[in-house]
């Protein structure tokens, strides 16, 4: 048994393949969080006045604000004083530049920078700590009118987009993270599509945490015009560390007539080790507003890393025929926590939304689904389809489903199907007997368990979510 | 040339032995019948031979093609061509049939260092071998063995042993849950797949399935122990005569 759980730690502490860390001069500030820091967050940035008093309002709501414990997790008490709230690499003498050891680390991340290395089709925006180091394929998308840039950048050359859009989606006092956020953000990633164009190419921001003790707090909003389409997907990776680290995120989509947008995130954060020491702390708010008629808004999330994850992408079907898909793995292994799901808030017309959510449980983890449809008195012939599973393996680990359905008004339609299955030794005894290894069964039955939501995702990131789905379990079976 | 030797074999689940020293030995194309009342420890057998960690060998050995099968893994015995046809075969969502047989016969593959198959070679091999056991082609993409009938899962064992062409086949009361009909298809499933250098264990409660798949030596093992080995006309005596007047004076 013990040679069994050497075994299975060193799987367990090995897999995380991007635990490395960045070794480059930056810049922090001190810890802590006053207005003063806030104002040099500001002035560190260059941002004009109007969003120096956004932060600073946000800032004083969030002081008389506590910290939520509704959700199924336990959550150590994190010290916001103790926090880094800026960490940028130091710029050489020529600001173009970027730092060679930062390309070779999103190199080494597989997100390659240089324009002619690039994934082919995929546009990346990338995100070091605080701020974006480079955002590719710029020049061409903006041939066609559409904006990729860093959220920086758009405050500075975009202001009337950004003030019109920015907290309309989530109010800054929408929740503890989300006022957190507001006041502190630093970097992200700002995508606007003008009318009736189809983004050629797929948009992605890739976050990436490496200074100690710092927390990130990225902002993004995305504007899609009327009848345009985007395909956007984030990634997220950080170091292995014994420290938790906060990731504080607010994304905001706004979706106007006729358009459609799909936002993919795969979340890899450091999920901590196999004794759950270390780990990102994953506080994130994602909401989007099906605001024309006939928009259409479709999430995809595959959930692996992060220690203990709090997050609920949702939709507001405002405009009538509007449509609205939540696909979700979550993944969680050893002492991993998650508690993930999604609301849809119908007050449109003829507006349909769909929820399939895969929870997976292994280790000690604990795993749960939390979802709100709310049918409002206006949404007539409103439709929604939940489906909730969750998957268990071994038998120290929890999967746990919180479904609320609220329906005002009587023409609208709600389903919900839920289930919960274990992968048994039964059937690991009956794969191994038939030659396939316990490691390529276990990865078999996930990939048939998952498949419905990872062939949601744009091609080229569902072989590596599947990937990693197998990585994130491996060890945990037996 | 012997395939298998089993010696003085004692296997426990929990305190509880239930092999109590198994001796046997087969040959290269031979078919074996072990029979035996409910709880004499067949199926005890049956899944120590594929290496279920359910149960604990206390002693004895079994030599296997030269090797010490105790040693390998349930994986290892599966390339090496042991096979088990399940008495409950095991339901596996998601993963459908096609995508499972793949992944076996190709790690099967890699074992003798060849190549994977490509996708057409595959589903041509696939349907061969379905065909011996009058499996219709739409199973190959229902999930392994979801929603089967008794009868259909037992095909599906054949099928993939057919898949799988093992040295020795181990099938568990295959006659269970299957009519006259479907057990005359899994029989002569059984039987085309039978060579000069392969062998079989048959295991079964009764003489019925013994009418299709003729054995060459019986035995009947009863409260862990063979206490008796025959031609194939014990089988037959059982069935006239029960299983009482072998154990009288058995039980300890």
């Amino acid at each position: 048994m013990d040679e069994k759980d050497d075994i299975l730690k060193s799987i367990n502490d090995s897999e995380y393949r991007h635990g490395f860390e960045t070794d480059l001069e930056q810049e922090t500030i001190p810890k802590g969080l006053n207005e003063d820091v806030i104002r040099l967050i500001s002035r560190k940035k260059e941002e004009p006045q109007w969003l120096l008093d956004f932060r600073l309002k946000a800032y004083r709501k969030w002081t008389g604000m506590k910290m939520p414990h509704w959700a199924h997790l336990d959550i150590p008490e994190i010290d916001f004083q103790d926090i880094i709230y800026f960490a940028a690499p130091k710029k050489g003498s020529d600001k173009k530049e970027i730092d060679p050891e930062l390309m070779k680390t999103f190199d080494r991340l597989g997100i390659p920078l240089h324009e002619r290395n690039v994934l082919a089709g995929v546009a990346v925006d990338a995100v070091f700590d605080s701020v974006s180091v480079k955002t590719t394929f710029r020049e061409s998308l903006a041939e066609k009118g559409i904006i990729f840039c860093s959220f920086s950048e758009a405050v500075r050359d975009y202001p009337d987009l950004v003030r019109k859009y920015l907290a309309s989606v989530v109010p800054v006092g929408d929740n503890f993270f989300s006022a957190l956020n507001s006041a502190v953000f630093s970097d992200g990633s700002f995508c606007y599509i003008p009318k009736g164009v189809r983004c050629p190419m797929e948009l992605s921001s890739y976050f990436r945490i490496n200074a100690k003790g710092t927390g990130q707090f990225e902002r993004t909003l995305i504007v899609a015009d009327e009848g345009s389409y985007v395909s956007y997907l984030e990634g997220c990776t950080a170091p292995m560390r014994d420290e938790n680290q906060l990731h504080a995120a607010v994304v905001e989509i706004v979706v106007l007539d006729d358009a459609e947008v799909k936002y993919s995130t795969v979340q890899n954060w450091y999920p901590g080790d196999s004794q759950g020491r270390g780990g990102i702390f994953n506080f994130v708010t994602k909401r989007g507003i099906c605001k024309g008629q006939g928009s259409r808004l479709f999430w995809t999330q595959v959930e692996t890393g992060s220690a203990i994850t709090w997050k609920y992408p949702s939709t507001i079907l405002k405009g009538d025929n509007s449509v609205s898909e939540f696909y979700s793995v979550a993944v969680t292994n050893n002492f991993q926590q998650a508690d993930t799901g999604t609301k849809m808030i119908h007050i449109g017309k003829n507006t349909r939304s769909r929820i399939v959510s895969k929870g997976i449980s292994a280790g000690k983890s604990q795993n749960s689904y939390r979802g709100l449809v709310k049918i409002l008195p206006g949404a007539d012939n409103a439709r929604n389809f939940s489906q909730c599973d969750s998957l268990l393996i071994g038998d120290r680990c929890g999967a746990h489903t919180f479904p609320v359905i609220e329906n005002g008004n009587a023409t609208a339609v709600t389903e919900h199907e839920a289930t919960t299955s274990k992968i048994s030794e039964d059937q690991l005894f009956y794969c191994r007997q038939r030659g396939i290894p316990e490691e390529t069964a276990t990865g078999l039955i996930i990939n048939g368990y998952t498949k419905e939501v990872i062939n949601k995702l744009p091609m080229e990131f569902a072989v590596e979510a599947q990937k990693l789905l197998q990585v994130s379990l491996e060890g945990s079976v037996g | 040339m012997t395939l298998l030797q089993i010696k003085g074999l004692h296997a426990s689940i929990g305190d509880r032995e239930i092999l109590k020293g198994i001796d046997l030995e087969i040959n290269e194309g031979e078919v074996h019948a072990i029979m035996g009342p409910n709880g004499s420890g067949k199926s005890t057998l049956s899944a120590v031979l594929a290496g279920r960690d359910t149960f604990s060998v206390t002693s004895g050995e079994v030599i296997y093609r030269g090797m010490d099968l105790l040693k390998m893994t349930p994986e290892e015995r599966s390339h090496e061509g042991i096979f088990l046809s399940f008495q409950y075969p095991i339901e596996i969502p998601g993963v459908s049939n096609v995508n499972f047989m793949r992944t076996a016969v190709n790690e099967h593959r890699a074992h003798k260092g060849l190549a994977p198959l490509n996708a057409a070679e595959f589903l041509k091999l696939m349907r061969e071998k379905m065909e011996i056991v009058k499996m219709d082609p739409s199973f190959s993409s229902r999930g392994v063995n979801v929603g089967f009938s008794g009868g259909e899962k037992k095909r599906n064992e054949i099928f993939q042993m057919a898949m799988l062409e093992p040295k020795l086949s181990i099938l568990d009361e295959t006659d269970s849950g299957l009519d006259v009909d479907a057990l005359r298809i899994v029989a002569s499933g059984v039987n085309k797949l039978k060579r000069s250098d392969n062998a079989t264990i048959v295991i079964t409660h009764y003489q019925r399935l013994l009418d299709y798949i003729v054995p060459d030596i019986v035995h009947i093992l009863y409260n862990g122990r063979i206490i008796k080995t025959a031609g194939k006309e014990l089988a037959l005596e059982v069935e006239n005569r029960g299983y009482d007047w072998l154990i009288k004076g058995q039980d300890d």
